[in-house]
């Protein structure tokens, strides 16, 4: 009940550092500038208020992530955003045959590809591979920012990427000679 | 060894434990389905990486916050007590009554967020979902978008602008925020339909003034870096408005 105050930094110095990286997911949530900043805002805001419940030497960036998320998901944007995403479904993918959408991509680098496939995923989807692939966020944190268990996770990771593939074979096919 | 496709993605993101990962290896050395299957979830990995880094907030942006957050820092709250005294001092705030004091910190709570929210309306781009232009357009606004209704003042004769409204989400429930003008001050106020905990009343914080009052089942919440007589005079408008 009488915690001291958090010695490892103070808010400004542990928050502003994200401040990029934060706002890149908020954007890639948000979809739009206006309501990305909005979301990033409130976000600060939200985090500074609630910096004296945060646990000293804990998860800093797992913590401000998860009130970034809940602060998207009461937004009007959030609203419309399905959060199931087969979390039920844990049969494992299939194993990938040899000439696969990835090499192709690798030869091609299509960055725009692999971005309108990001574009495309369910956010549940998009946001746990952007999490662990571009914030390379520990299964471990994940569970942290997002509320869910470890192997909820992993389920929802594998199933992400899965789907992630879907799309990009799927590009692949449309874009074909 | 069986197909361990279930731990490729494991693998690739660096999570075995240092046996399973021995044994993933091993198995990698003699299926090529599973290698290629590992491999292509590398590429994947590595193509998200660099896509991913797509967006930039502006300076203005970012400057914005940095001062903010500079300046809205506060010292945290210190406890400067021994463990003996806070065990005193704690058993004697549960004696008093544990009721009250929750009540007081969800209050307190809830008028912070409001405040928050105040806040970030007005340093948002877009301030309000439905621009006024009388007080007719903005109440049927909120029509289908919220599971109760509100009467609005007239002001043609007062100083107060309504400058639009705004669905606002509050304890996970759509409800009404109202932003007026008053001089060069933005006035907002906060129609709620969910039990907040809120008392009524009128508290100052950081600068702000808030004023609170419950009546027909919704709570009214006005905020703003006004002088208390003018929210308060606000404040009534709207209660009248209200009782009509």
């Amino acid at each position: 009940m009488f915690q001291s105050a958090p010695v490892n930094g103070s808010f400004e110095e542990l928050a502003m550092p994200l401040f990029g990286r934060l706002y890149n997911l908020a954007y890639w949530l948000a979809r739009d500038r206006a309501s990305a900043e909005d979301l990033v805002q409130e976000t600060y805001m939200k985090a500074l208020r609630g910096f004296a419940s945060f646990q000293p030497g804990t998860n800093f960036r797992a913590w401000i992530y998860r009130i970034l998320r809940n602060t998207f998901l009461t937004s009007q944007a959030g609203l419309n955003v399905s959060l199931s995403f087969d979390d039920a479904d844990e049969t494992p993918p299939e194993p990938a045959e040899l000439h696969t959408p990835e090499s192709i991509l690798l030869v091609r680098a299509e960055q725009d590809l692999v971005r309108r496939a990001l574009e495309m995923l369910p956010v549940p989807a998009r946001e746990i591979i952007l999490l662990c692939d571009f914030e390379e966020m520990s299964y471990s944190e994940i569970s942290q920012a997002l509320g869910i268990p470890m192997g909820t996770v992993m389920s929802r990771l594998s199933r992400a990427r899965k789907a992630m593939r879907n799309l990009l074979a799927a590009q692949l096919e449309g874009t074909k000679p | 060894m069986t197909c361990p496709t279930n731990q490729l993605d494991a693998f690739v993101d660096g999570e075995l434990s240092p046996a399973a990962l021995a044994a993933v290896e091993a198995h990698l050395q003699t299926c090529p389905a599973c290698s290629a299957h590992a491999l292509a979830q590398m590429q994947l990995k590595n193509s998200v990486r660099a896509a991913a880094d797509a967006y930039q907030p502006s300076p203005e942006f970012r400057a914005r916050i940095a001062a903010q957050v500079a300046t809205k820092q506060r010292r945290p709250l210190h406890f400067w007590l021994s463990p003996a005294l806070a065990l005193v001092a704690a058993v004697v705030l549960v004696a008093i009554s544990v009721p009250l004091i929750a009540r007081h910190y969800a209050h307190e709570r809830a008028l912070s967020e409001l405040l928050d929210l105040h806040v970030s309306t007005l340093a948002s781009a877009n301030p309000v979902d439905v621009v006024s232009t009388d007080r007719h357009t903005v109440k049927p606004w909120f029509q289908g978008k919220l599971p109760f209704t509100f009467n609005l003042p007239d002001l043609t004769y007062s100083p107060y602008t309504l400058l639009g409204g705004k669905l606002i989400f509050f304890n996970h429930a759509p409800e009404a925020q109202l932003l007026f003008s008053f001089r060069q001050h933005r006035i907002s106020v906060f129609v709620l339909k969910s039990a907040t905990s809120s008392r009524d009343g009128v508290q100052t914080e950081d600068g702000f003034t808030t004023e609170s009052w419950t009546a027909g089942g919704l709570h009214c919440i006005v905020v703003s870096d006004a002088s208390a007589a003018d929210v308060h005079a606000l404040a009534d408008l709207m209660r009248s408005a209200q009782a009509k």
